[in-house]
């Protein structure tokens, strides 16, 4: 016999059970779970390391991306390059510090000289004693995970492919500027040859063949690498993700993927 | 039912239907998104493939080994074993068919990228040898007394 009792008890039962979905069952591994929550089911995500304690400043890099990917030798761009700084204090010793940063020609013939160039012709030579801090960093573009310059393109010619590289499509660019203007690490141009914005684009057409980007096999002192962050045992994740690494300009939000080892304050 | 309010509704109409057909025919068919959506990835699809087909220039130390094989051996038993041939003669391309020949970088300034004497606390520049190109014997290409294959062993 049908109670009042029974009747809601298992009318709650009923509900209770109707109410589970069936994903409720499904066991998640962290791809799946990772999925879920990026929509993010990509096999690679291209990254990039740069360890500032290692690089001489040599240039080497910045010779052979600029013969790699095509980018007029003479002209004053390039995809990536390196700054030296230089963190001096006086002679007499004081607290305050001065900071010094340049890279003449992008370093593309390196530094072969003590003095900075100050810009507008001006120049500096510290002296020797008076240099707390000296060092080389290498800038490319960081594939951000939130790329401001693909948001502002209004034609859809600056686009992130789905491992991440963030490519510009050369026939469909109108050359506005935009992005050139949005990108808050400075590493796009226009191209003096096919008047459309550039940038590194990690050598697409060398990783993609399973090759080192250009200036990865140029450093003699490992000073770059490239990796694959959806690899737990890639070299480079194993760094990101047990060393201290930082990132450029991460108030931008814009999320970007080259990490640095040896990062300092200076550096902008 | 005459009426002026379906003159501007037709214009309209008529307008629109001339932006599509021109949409139509001026973006490409392969437009599309990828796995990051419309946000970040409205576009021409193929343009990755154009990227792909990209001319491999940097050919990589092993692809010289075999042909310069007394210079890859000299070299990797030396400190300069770190360096890509490539950084000293230039990108192979289609080296030997195209150019036969590649360039051998024996200007002072290409040498000084390393050894111009920057002794700055904190970078990895201060642990490479140096010199100050005023004062070791200007005027001379490095290589007419150092041998860059075997730079430690004695002077030619
Ligand atoms: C398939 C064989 C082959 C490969 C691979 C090859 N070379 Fe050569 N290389 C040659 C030949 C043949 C010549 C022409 C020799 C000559 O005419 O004296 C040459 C000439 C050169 C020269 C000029 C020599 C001179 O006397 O002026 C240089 C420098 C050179 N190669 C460097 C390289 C480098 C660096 C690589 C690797 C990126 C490389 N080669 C890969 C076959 C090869
Ligand atoms: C540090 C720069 C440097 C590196 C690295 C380098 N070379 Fe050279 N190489 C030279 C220079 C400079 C010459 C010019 C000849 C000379 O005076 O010794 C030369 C000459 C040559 C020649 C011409 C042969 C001759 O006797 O004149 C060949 C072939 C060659 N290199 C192959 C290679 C190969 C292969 C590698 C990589 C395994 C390599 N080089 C790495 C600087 C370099
Ligand atoms: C006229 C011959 C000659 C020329 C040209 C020459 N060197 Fe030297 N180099 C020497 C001799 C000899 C030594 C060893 C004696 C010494 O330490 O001064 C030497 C030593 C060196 C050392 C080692 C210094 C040390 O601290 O142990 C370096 C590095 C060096 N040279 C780099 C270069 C570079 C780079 C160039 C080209 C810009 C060059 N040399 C041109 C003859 C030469």
């Amino acid at each position: 016999m049908i109670t009042r009792r029974k009747l809601i008890t298992n009318t709650l039962k009923g509900m209770a059970a109707l109410s589970l979905p069936a994903a409720a069952f499904e066991i998640l591994t962290p791809e799946r779970l990772n999925a879920i929550i990026y929509n993010d089911t990509a096999k690679v995500r291209y990254v990039f390391l740069v360890d500032t304690n290692k690089c001489v400043g040599c240039g080497l890099c910045v010779k052979a991306c600029k013969n790699e990917n095509e980018i007029p030798y003479e002209a004053n761009v390039t995809r990536t390059w390196v700054e030296r700084y230089i963190i001096t204090r006086d002679e007499r010793h004081e607290v305050l510090e001065k900071v010094f940063a340049d890279s003449p020609k992008g370093a593309r013939d390196g530094f072969i000289t003590g003095t900075i160039d100050l810009g507008h012709g001006n120049t500096y030579t510290p002296r020797k004693e008076d240099i707390d801090k000296a060092f080389f960093v290498p800038k490319l573009c960081n594939q951000c995970d939130n790329p401001a310059c693909v948001q502002v393109c209004p034609v859809g010619a600056t686009y992130q492919a789905d491992d991440g590289v963030v490519l510009i499509d050369r026939k469909w660019c109108i050359g506005c500027g935009y992005c050139v203007m949005g990108c808050p690490y400075g590493v796009r141009f226009f191209h003096p040859q096919h008047h459309v914005a550039d940038k590194c684009n990690f050598c697409y057409h060398r990783i993609k063949k399973g090759m080192k980007t250009a200036c990865v096999e140029a450093c003699p002192f490992g000073a770059r690498l490239i990796g694959n962050y959806k690899d737990p045992d890639d070299a480079v994740t194993r760094i990101i993700n047990t060393k201290r690494v930082g990132v450029l300009k991460e108030e931008f939000g814009t999320r970007p993927q080259v990490f640095y080892l040896g990062l300092s304050m200076e550096v902008r | 039912m005459k009426s002026h309010v379906w003159r501007p509704l037709y214009l309209a109409a008529g307008l629109l239907a001339l932006f599509l057909i021109a949409r139509y025919i001026y973006v490409p068919k392969d437009f599309g998104t990828g796995e990051r959506g419309y946000r970040y990835s409205f576009h021409r699809l193929g343009n990755e493939d154009e990227w792909k087909a990209f001319k491999v220039k940097y050919k990589g130390t092993e692809y010289c080994k075999d042909c310069h094989s007394d210079k890859y051996q000299q070299i990797m038993r030396s400190r300069h074993a770190i360096i890509s041939c490539e950084n000293c003669h230039g990108p192979a391309i289609d080296h030997p068919e195209n150019p036969a020949k590649l360039a051998k970088e024996t200007n002072r300034e290409h040498c000084l990228r390393c050894h111009f004497r920057l002794p700055y606390p904190t970078s990895g520049r201060s642990a490479i040898r140096g010199i100050y190109p005023g004062e070791h014997n200007p005027g001379a290409p490095c290589s007419a007394c150092h041998n860059p294959h075997k730079p430690q062993e004695g002077l030619r």
